[in-house]
């Protein structure tokens, strides 16, 4: 260890004001801070702060993705061989989901890091560590047979548009994940709400049983189906759907691995549990709603089916708790996650257009955030302003 | 009136250190100092220039803006030096104990006598610094009326001195005194006191005096909870407050009939190697106090508590304000991959750290910021420990961007840097919480003279 600091200390120089290297000194200083904990200490106000930073927060909502993950690479192995008849042998479909996924990985990363390098380096600030986040969220909510460079465009155009043109981390208004999402899908909307793209292999076409259907539990949903099947014609269980063996974004399919994360968030407290149960009371509300007015078979399909279909979990736990882009005020909190579950639902049901409601369900609200949180301060103003009066009388 | 006060939002931060119930006498040092900075706002103008004989409770320094509130000292012996800095500052006056304990003798009134009459006793026998006025925490103002007057018998900051063992005893004494100061006000005096108090009963049934039995965590004890809670300030409105030192301070002037400087701190912190209370002088050079205590050299010596303390030198000498020495551990080193590790030995208000599974463990906690400054992005964080009804992240982002209105509206005056101290520890972005405050008080301040 001191070892590797004595190394640090040799070649930091190069790195300060003067040095050789100082175009590169938000690199080297993203790097060293990750290497170790920095040695400033307090100067003013109190001495001593909490052991919680920036860099701790984010790693644990990064592992909290990580059961979604592990099932993503599973799920694409497992869809990848039910469409060519390959055997279900555990390691290969592990095999082929790790080639799938892991490039997507690594280009959404060298795109946002490498934006995000540049950007501390002009605007002469530390490197954010929200893209740790933002990173691993990206890739998790692309459908599998997403080609590369569709990524990076997307990539690109969610952390200069989605976050640094309002400043970096912490002051952008929508979550920069679901912008990438969104441009893709608006960008290439024939490519990103096709029956192919979510199964590994099946753009190209080649090996794929003749019939096998690539088509997701939502999009069967948006034709008035509510017997689910999967790409060989099976029934999907609603069992089979809570597991997330099922076509679907990478990461978004196994409520139960979604839930462990929620679970990581919630004990730690990293993810506001308040906005996660929120947005499931609001879902739950229109889907009642929707069930008791229902007239075709989507507006019957049970309200409880729209929380293991489709990116609700992903979005209520991942998405919808991004703390700079949901309210930041606690009765905000709750206002913000009810309309995110009810107009989910609505959208997806009742919008033929978007077979998908939570991605644009959570995007509106983070344009509304402000404002829900406006009226509440107002309300705080309010109290305080009464009570002025009140005193002067 | 009798009241109880539970608070639920805050935190108490358990530091390694607290004082055993032992008090040490220590013999008056060879030198003081008297710090112009620690009385917030004042313009000293110095009386006592170099090689002045003073006794206890002789003038030193006046401030320009209230002539009538001068500053005493609290020794008898010699003016030495007049430090001073930047642009002729007055950084502080150095004076050499002679030992004698000469002292001014002081008239005091009886507490029937008019107010005006009080108020002269306070500001020429050096006590009416002791009186701090919300809003701003600044030396009250002598022309004011407040419509309160809150003082706080119970500190929650991390490591503070047990009032219920400090004062038991002098509840006379005390009592005593709080006839003086309630007659500053026409409205009422509230003391805030821990729950089951040993001395609850010697204020009850008093005049306008109202007692609060206070429970729960920081800053449960601060006054400007009790302000919150009890008599929240609005605009145009001011309210005095004591603290426990303070009032002692008082109570013993008023019983010897001179100024009382004697002061009993506590001193605390986990670089020390027998915790205990010390019975010392104020502006006394602590370096007698510490001679032999600290375990660790690399370590900071904060004259106040952990939260809202000043960095002090070896030699340098309590703050005026000040009922606590803590020494801890300088953090001034790297530590490898220290936001991955499970983090057994680190305290943390949040559950980021497998510390929390020992909710009772008491912590060695060093100066490091454990993290680099980032813009804002977890919220909830300060309203977890903020028991007023103000929206803490919204004040300060009001500051930040110096909008007077929308502080005035987000109650601004009913705050000071102490109260939003623990935004400042528990905050992940590392926000220098209490500095933006202080500089929103002082906006607010010029705004409105």
């Amino acid at each position: 260890m001191k070892f590797i600091r004595k190394q640090v200390d040799k070649i930091k120089p190069n790195f300060e004001k003067g040095g050789k290297l100082y175009f590169l000194h938000s690199f080297f200083d993203a790097v060293e801070t990750f290497l170790f904990v920095p040695n400033k200490v307090t100067q003013k106000g109190a001495h001593i702060r909490d052991a919680v930073d920036m860099k701790r927060t984010m790693i644990i909502v990064v592992m909290a993705m990580i059961p979604a993950f592990l099932f993503g690479v599973y799920n694409t192995g497992y869809q990848h061989a039910l469409a060519t008849g390959a055997a279900l042998d555990f390691w290969s479909m592990i095999g082929y989901g790790l080639i799938k996924i892991l490039p997507i990985f690594i280009v959404v990363y060298v795109v946002g890091l490498g934006i995000e390098i540049i950007f501390a380096q002009i605007r002469k600030h530390e490197v954010n560590e929200g893209f740790f986040v933002s990173g691993f969220l990206i890739p998790l909510i692309m459908p599998v047979d997403v080609p590369l460079w569709m990524v990076a465009v997307a990539t690109a155009f969610a952390v200069i548009f989605g976050k640094e043109v309002f400043g970096g981390s912490g002051m952008n208004i929508l979550n920069p994940a679901l912008t990438a999402r969104a441009f893709l899908f608006f960008a290439y909307p024939a490519f990103m709400s096709g029956d192919k793209v979510w199964i590994g292999g099946m753009l190209k076409g080649e090996g794929i049983i003749d019939g096998f259907s690539g088509a997701t539990p939502m999009a069967q949903a948006a034709e008035g189906s509510t017997q689910f099947v999967n790409g060989a014609g099976n029934a999907l269980s609603n069992w089979d759907m809570f597991l997330g063996i099922m076509p679907g974004s990478i990461g978004e399919t196994s409520t139960l691995a979604i839930l462990l994360g929620a679970v990581l968030l919630i004990a730690t407290g990293v993810g506001s549990l308040r906005i996660m149960i929120s947005v499931l009371a609001g879902g739950a509300l229109m889907g009642i709603i929707l069930n008791l007015f229902a007239i075709n078979p989507y507006m019957e399909l049970p309200w409880w089916n729209h929380f293991i279909i489709g990116g609700f979990a992903f979005g209520m736990v991942f998405m919808a708790t991004d703390p700079v882009t949901a309210s930041q005020t606690a009765k905000g909190k709750i206002i913000y996650g009810v309309l995110i579950g009810m107009l989910a639902i609505l959208f997806r049901v009742l919008n033929p257009a978007f077979p998908e409601g939570m991605m644009l369900a959570i995007l509106l609200m983070n344009v509304f955030a402000p404002l829900i949180d406006y009226y509440v301060v107002q309300g705080n103003i309010n109290k305080r302003m009464k009570r002025f009066k009140h005193a002067k009388a | 009136m009798e009241y109880k006060l539970k608070i639920r939002k805050g935190l108490n931060i358990r530091l390694k250190g607290e004082a055993s119930k032992k008090i040490k006498e220590i013999e008056a040092p060879d030198n003081f100092a008297i710090k112009p900075s620690d009385f917030h706002a004042i313009k000293p103008k110095v009386i006592a220039k170099p090689e002045t004989k003073l006794k206890i409770g002789s003038p030193v320094f006046f401030d320009k803006n209230n002539p009538e509130i001068v500053f005493v000292s609290p020794i008898s012996g010699t003016v030495t030096e007049i430090v001073r800095g930047e642009k002729r500052k007055i950084l502080q006056i150095n004076i050499k104990n002679d030992f004698k304990n000469d002292y001014e003798k002081l008239e005091v009134p009886a507490y029937t006598d008019s107010r005006e009459r009080i108020v002269e006793f306070f500001c020429k026998s050096g006590l009416w610094q002791f009186f701090k006025q919300r809003p701003y925490g600044i030396i009250a103002d002598t022309k004011l009326v407040p419509k309160s007057i809150f003082i706080s018998l119970y500190d929650t900051a991390p490591l503070a001195p047990d009032y219920d063992y400090l004062l038991d005893g002098k509840q006379k004494l005390l009592t005593n005194a709080l006839y003086y100061i309630s007659s500053l006000t026409n409205g009422n005096v509230y003391i805030g006191l821990r729950k089951d108090s040993k001395l609850l009963k010697a204020f009850v049934g008093i005049n306008n005096i109202n007692t609060i039995e206070i429970s729960g965590p920081h800053p449960a004890g601060n006054v400007g909870t009790l302000i919150n809670k009890f008599d929240p300030i609005n605009k145009d409105e001011t309210v005095f407050t004591l603290n426990a030192q303070d009032l002692l301070h008082i109570a013993n002037t008023i019983d010897k009939g001179y100024f009382s400087a004697e002061r009993t701190i506590v001193l605390s912190g986990s670089e020390v190697k027998e915790p205990k209370y010390i019975k010392t002088f104020l502006g006394a050079s602590v370096s007698n106090i510490i001679d032999g205590q600290i375990s660790n050299e690399n370590c900071r010596i904060i004259s106040g508590n952990v939260l809202t303390g000043t960095k002090i030198e070896k030699d340098g000498a309590l703050g005026f304000f000040e009922n606590q020495l803590c020494i801890i551990p300088e953090g001034n080193e790297y530590e490898m991959f220290g936001w991955l590790l499970p983090g057994l030995k680190k305290f943390s208000s949040s559950r980021l750290y497998f510390s929390f599974l020992t909710p009772n463990k008491k912590y060695t906690i060093n100066t490091n910021f454990h993290g680099g400054h980032r813009p804002f992005v977890m919220t909830g964080q300060y309203e977890k420990v903020c028991p007023f009804d103000i929206l803490p992240q919204h004040l300060i982002k009001a500051i930040i961007v110096k909008d007077i209105d929308k502080m005035e509206q987000l109650g601004i005056y009913e705050v000071i840097e102490e109260d939003l101290a623990l935004c400042e520890f528990v905050c992940t972005s590392k926000t220098e919480v209490q500095s933006i405050l202080h500089e929103g008080l002082e906006l607010m301040r010029e705004e409105m003279s």
